[in-house]
């Protein structure tokens, strides 16, 4: 199990540096951060220091070789942007991220599996016509503009919701939280919702066809002949079966959905990592980019490894295979 | 600006009783957030715009853009490389500390180390030196015409709070340096600190020890950064914010229906123009590697009378556009009317200089464009290269982001290329002439990378750079621009309007440097 577990590591630190690695090559095609790091009317010999300065004029591998060896010691380098260190950013962005995410994929559970469990019980009733349409239609538009539908409605015209931010936040020393304030749990609705409805419609069409498969299996067909309620038969057998692959992938989506947030952000300026990076791409902000993918590979690569091991947990003949 | 009675109504009703218990609290939303509150750690005059509330300079701009004593009351060129200022006594700092020479000493010296990334912002002032308490020379390498102007953007810090903060240093990104003052601050300024969170909202308050008789009426300032069109438009018609800065053009139409709210706009300072590659033998992007037509004064000249900037204007600027000729706008020192002309639009007229010119069936090129700078800065090019093929002047039109824009500009690498200029933060023709005309070399020609040259504009602009009279260093600044204009060195589109909105019960002047300036405002 200890070689199994040195191994994943291993493969997790190669993927690691493969991303970086990755980022470093894209970011020759984002652009010149010394253009936006200058003045406007710059002289030539101005731009050239700066350029110099910030190691631009060295080769690629070198430029990435230093990066990784800071990197190593947990010295991400300073924003181009606001000359801030890079960790600090990222540390004072991912509350806000975090939670959104957090919040996302509870509302997704929450609404999900029952929708899911409506349309597998009555896969013709009226209802889960319309549930399976709308659902459709969810999981085809585009995060910004149900974004943007949702402030037009719930902001704008209803004037319910605020439509942009994270309200009152209150600061725990190392974690800022909106979920303590009134107002920061009406500001995390929209941009929850926003980012839910993708993995909500997977969820419930991932619940609706375990359901129809598990009520159409032997065990269910034994239940029925037995006579046990038909209450007990949905939620108790069939349910709690239909929710192990459910929550395996709502695991994994997680990384995906801190992906996804960028947009969710960019749309509700929720304070998160996403703005964050996406301003960092404007300005071309070379250490947030760098270490914001290597985060989010991080993510990636930690889910996956997390599942690998509780699944060689569960099944020893996975250990073997490696 | 309209100030409407508002009649409470419903949903409306509602919002304004629950904004009345902040009444004198003016919520801005900007697209986007300050990069620091360390003035001389940025080159971005959105940063500076707001730190002009907490930070002041020596001298500032008043309502009408003119100079005007701030923290000096005096300034005299006691020496053509010494100018005295006489500082204002009794000024404190928001700590409650007073401000002394010591203060501006200290502040020019972090400013002119070579860590500052805005040291330019100064470039040519050597040292300060204090004479006595309210007394301070600076001492210059040249005689510098523009010393006040630059020095409208040079925000004076608290010597004893750098120290006690340990931050005489500015930051620096290679070496890592870190500063108290990027995330803290302590100015003399009408409006103090108080809270700030990256991206979400900072907060200003009203000083109540300001040395200057307020004539706004705020209590305090929630800056909120928005960095999405659509969320900001709807953040104002929710009256989640009163002003908004910038309010997207093509949302003027719905902000004028809606109630309570008016959109604001204004010509800008800020040229929109065409860069052109006036001095190569072949264009980079001629398909046979065949002459460069651009070079030809003719061929410029039917680029510019193919462009009907009328119904650019019109289509694409919503008619908020101010149609320009010249290459700097009103308001700049160098600026005059008789330059300012654009010639007819005239299709006719282009064809035939086209083919005196010896391109009667045209030629293809390259524009490029950014999509992301300025006010529908694709949209105009669009619209443009549809209009030069109405010439036979085939264009294949490259619109991206200006971080890969500018660097490809910067590398003389286009044929036409799209710039603008707002000569920010002197406000002077003498920026344009420095950077856009004379030819490059050293100090000079910065953003000439296509080699314009023109040994008048070159001499022109070495004599404007320490001519110390200014009448005599206008006209020398009107006659580089209007050469250029004779050239056509660029081509000048238009001064791209001002657009912000706002809720009708603010009071808000709009400045054509594109600067807030809330000490000039008021909520009623």
């Amino acid at each position: 199990m200890l070689a199994f577990l040195i191994r994943r590591l291993g493969q997790a630190f190669l993927v690691v540096l493969a991303v970086g690695l990755l980022s470093f090559l894209m970011f020759r095609f984002v652009g010149d951060p010394v253009v936006s790091m200058s003045r406007e009317d710059a002289t030539v010999a101005e731009r050239e220091e700066l350029r110099e300065a910030l190691g631009l004029n060295d080769p690629v591998p070198v430029q990435f070789v230093t990066f990784v060896g800071r990197a190593l010691q947990g010295d991400f380098g300073i924003s181009y942007r606001n000359q801030r260190p890079v960790a600090d950013l990222i540390a004072e962005r991912l509350p806000a991220t975090l939670e959104l995410v957090f919040a996302a994929t509870v509302l997704a559970l929450m609404i999900g599996i029952p929708l899911g469990v409506i349309t597998a019980l009555k896969p013709r009733g009226a209802l889960s016509n319309i549930v399976q349409g709308v659902s459709l239609v969810g999981v085809s538009t585009p995060t910004f503009v149900t974004g943007i539908m949702l402030i037009l409605i719930f902001a704008v015209t209803l004037r319910w919701l605020p439509s942009f931010g994270r309200g009152e936040t209150v600061d725990l020393g190392w974690w800022s939280t909106g979920l303590l304030t009134a107002s920061g749990w009406r500001a995390i609705f929209l941009p929850a919702l926003t980012l839910a409805l993708f993995q909500m419609t997977l969820i419930m069409r991932l619940v609706r066809a375990e359901m129809i498969e598990i009520l159409q299996s032997d065990y269910i067909r034994f239940a029925r002949a037995r006579g046990l309620p038909e209450r007990s038969i949905n939620y108790r057998l069939a349910l709690k079966n239909a929710l192990m692959p459910v929550l395996t992938i709502t695991g994994m989506q997680i990384g995906g959905l801190i992906a996804f947030a960028i947009v969710t952000e960019s749309v509700f300026q929720w304070p998160g990592m996403g703005l964050l990076f996406i301003q960092a791409v404007q300005f071309v902000d070379v250490p947030v980019m760098a270490a914001y993918l290597m985060f989010v590979g991080l993510v990636f690569v930690a889910l996956n490894a997390l599942v690998d091991v509780t699944y060689a947990l569960v099944d020893p003949r996975l250990r073997v295979r490696g | 600006m309209n100030n409407h009675i508002n009649i409470c109504t419903g949903a409306f009703c509602a919002a304004i009783i629950a904004g009345g218990a902040s009444a004198e609290t003016l919520r801005w939303a900007n697209v986007g957030d300050i990069l620091t509150l360390d003035p001389y750690a940025h080159t971005e005059s959105g940063t500076s715009s707001f730190l002009h509330h907490i930070y002041e300079p020596l001298v500032r701009r008043d309502a009408e853009l003119k100079f005007e004593p701030a923290l000096a009351t005096a300034w005299e060129v006691i020496e053509p490389t010494r100018v005295r200022f006489t500082l204002r006594e009794g000024v404190t700092f928001h700590d409650g500390a007073p401000f002394t020479s010591a203060d501006v000493v200290a502040s020019i010296t972090r400013l002119t180390h070579p860590d500052a990334r805005a040291r330019g912002n100064l470039a040519g002032v050597e040292t300060a030196e204090a004479v006595d308490d309210f007394t301070v020379d600076l001492v210059l390498n040249a005689a510098d015409p523009l010393l006040i102007n630059k020095l409208t953007g040079v925000f004076i810090i608290d010597e004893e709070w750098l120290i006690a903060n340990d931050a005489t240093l500015p930051g620096n990104t290679t070496t890592g340096v870190v500063t108290y003052a990027s995330d803290h601050a302590n100015g003399t300024g009408p409006f103090m600190l108080e809270s700030r969170q990256p991206d979400a909202k900072t907060v200003l308050t009203a000083n109540p020890n300001w040395w200057d008789e307020p004539i706004h009426n705020l209590t305090s300032i929630e800056f909120l950064p928005i960095n999405s069109d659509a969320t900001r438009v709807s953040a104002l018609l929710s009256g989640e914010v009163d002003v908004i800065t910038p309010s997207p053009l093509q949302d003027t139409e719905r902000l004028e229906a809606a109630e309570g709210v008016t959109p604001l706009q204004n010509p800008s300072l800020r040229t929109i123009m065409f860069g052109l590659n006036v001095a190569r033998d072949e264009l980079h992007a001629g398909p046979n590697g065949g002459a460069n037509p651009l070079r030809d004064i003719r061929v410029r000249e039917a680029l510019w009378r193919a462009i009907d900037m009328e119904a650019i204007n019109s289509r694409v600027m919503r008619g908020k556009a101010r149609i320009a000729g010249s290459m700097i706008a009103p308001p700049i020192a160098g600026y005059e009317a008789e330059t300012d002309v654009k010639p007819d639009y005239d299709v006719e007229a282009a064809k035939a200089l086209l083919a005196e010119a010896g391109f009667g069936d045209g030629f293809s090129t390259n524009l490029d464009c950014t999509n992301d700078r300025y006010i529908n800065d694709e949209e105009i090019c669009l619209a443009i290269a549809s209009m030069w093929a109405g010439i036979g002047v085939e264009v294949e039109l490259t619109a991206q982001t200006r971080s890969q824009h500018f660097p490809k500009v910067d590398r003389g690498e286009t044929d036409i290329y799209m710039i603008g200029w707002a000569t920010l933060p002197a406000m002077d023709g003498f920026s344009p002439l420095s950077a856009m005309l004379a030819t490059r070399d050293g100090d000079w020609g910065g953003n000439n990378p296509n080699g314009y040259s023109n040994p008048r504009v070159d001499e022109l602009a070495v004599m404007s750079a320490s001519e110390v009279d200014e009448d005599k260093r206008v006209a020398l600044i009107e006659e580089a621009i209007a050469i250029a204009r004779e050239d056509i060195a660029y081509i000048p589109l238009h001064q791209q309007p001002l657009s912000w909105a706002a809720r009708d019960n603010v009071d808000i002047i709009q400045f054509p440097d594109n600067y807030f300036r809330a000490w000039h405002y008021s909520v009623n």
